[in-house]
């Protein structure tokens, strides 16, 4: 065989720190589309609740009339439980941009937030099987 | 401000909307090179129209990669297609077509760190690009399955061959793929999910 060949790898034992996740804001005057990210965002240094792709949110009620169109059309949108994935697909919105929205939406408890469940170091085996006996039904 | 008006943006349809009695979600990571067929495959088993995700990277990646745009851009938008599936009435399986260039996975939160797994999706024609991702999974401690998918014009070669070439060993699963076809991308699902099954069933899974 003359594909190339590669050599395996192994887990480390040390996790490698991952680079910091917050806005990391290109120099003034260098920006692509600087206000609506600023204005949609808030400045610099706003906290942000630990959020996963696969996090589902649900609404609690219809808008406030105080809400930005940005949390207004949110809300519409997660009257059944939507993932923020989904939530930054229908509102075209980065996904660390729907995550600031959704933290001032938690923080004012107009929506509430479902965690994924992630790989665990000892896997859920019950959860495994429903996860086959559901492919199998494809 | 450029938004649109909320009263314009189209949501899920009424079909595609999750019962609220949808409590958790899992996720799996398709990751390969491009075009290689990972939109394909999520699109084929989704059940609903494959979405995509956003997100914008700055300058911290430019300059890395020499593809990677021009001097003068500061920030890129990189886009992550994915599809849905749901497995019970509380149980929901989200599935993300991922680039392999590790440097993209830190734009999502615990994309990789929360997956369930992920299958590699290799080309034999360009099998060097999923190097790479591979090692990288290994470093994570991510259990994954290689599929191939079958390109009529790429080379065939037999599964051990490739397992040397690949460095990978005897319990990591090698198969064959057509990721058009929703049951071939299903059984590479499968074929994954039992994978994860005997590793937990024999405590290996880290």
């Amino acid at each position: 065989m003359t594909a190339p060949r590669r050599q395996r790898r192994f887990p480390q034992q040390e996790h490698v720190p991952e680079p910091p996740q917050e806005e990391q804001q290109p120099p003034e005057g260098q920006k692509k589309n600087p206000e609506r990210l600023y204005v949609i965002t808030g400045p610099d240094g706003v906290e942000r609740v630990e959020l996963d792709l696969v996090t589902l949110i649900v609404a609690h009620a219809d808008p406030p009339p105080s809400a930005s169109p940005e949390q207004a059309a949110l809300l519409r949108l997660c009257t059944a439980p939507l993932s923020v994935a989904e939530l930054s697909a229908y509102l075209s919105l980065p996904f660390s941009v729907v995550t600031v929205l959704l933290t001032e939406l938690l923080t004012a408890e107009q929506v509430t937030a479902r965690a994924p469940i992630i790989r665990q170091a000892l896997a859920d085996r019950s959860l495994l099987e429903a996860v086959m006996h559901g492919l199998q039904k494809l | 401000m450029d938004f649109k008006s909320s009263d314009t943006i189209p949501g899920p349809r009424t079909e595609d909307q999750l019962p609220h009695t949808a409590q958790a979600a899992v996720k799996i990571v398709i990751v390969g090179g491009f075009g290689v067929g990972k939109t394909t495959m999520v699109g084929s088993v989704s059940e609903i129209k494959p979405l995509t995700t956003e997100e914008t990277m700055t300058q911290a990646g430019v300059g890395v990669d020499d593809n990677y745009g021009s001097d003068t851009k500061t920030a890129t938008t990189v886009a992550m297609d994915f599809g849905r599936i749901s497995i019970t009435d509380q149980l929901v399986l989200y599935l993300f077509g991922t680039p392999g260039q590790e440097r993209f996975w830190f734009l999502w939160n615990g994309l990789f760190e929360g997956a369930l797994g992920a299958v590699v999706l290799i080309d034999t024609r360009r099998l060097e690009v999923s190097f790479d991702v591979m090692g990288r999974l290994e470093e994570r401690g991510v259990p994954f399955v290689v599929a191939v998918n079958s390109f009529p014009d790429a080379p065939h070669y037999p599964v051990e061959e490739l397992r040397t070439a690949l460095d990978l060993s005897e319990d990591i699963p090698i198969i064959e793929c057509d990721a058009r076809r929703r049951a071939s991308s299903r059984d590479t699902l499968m074929t994954l999910m039992r994978f994860l099954h005997s590793l937990a069933m024999t405590g290996a899974l880290r």
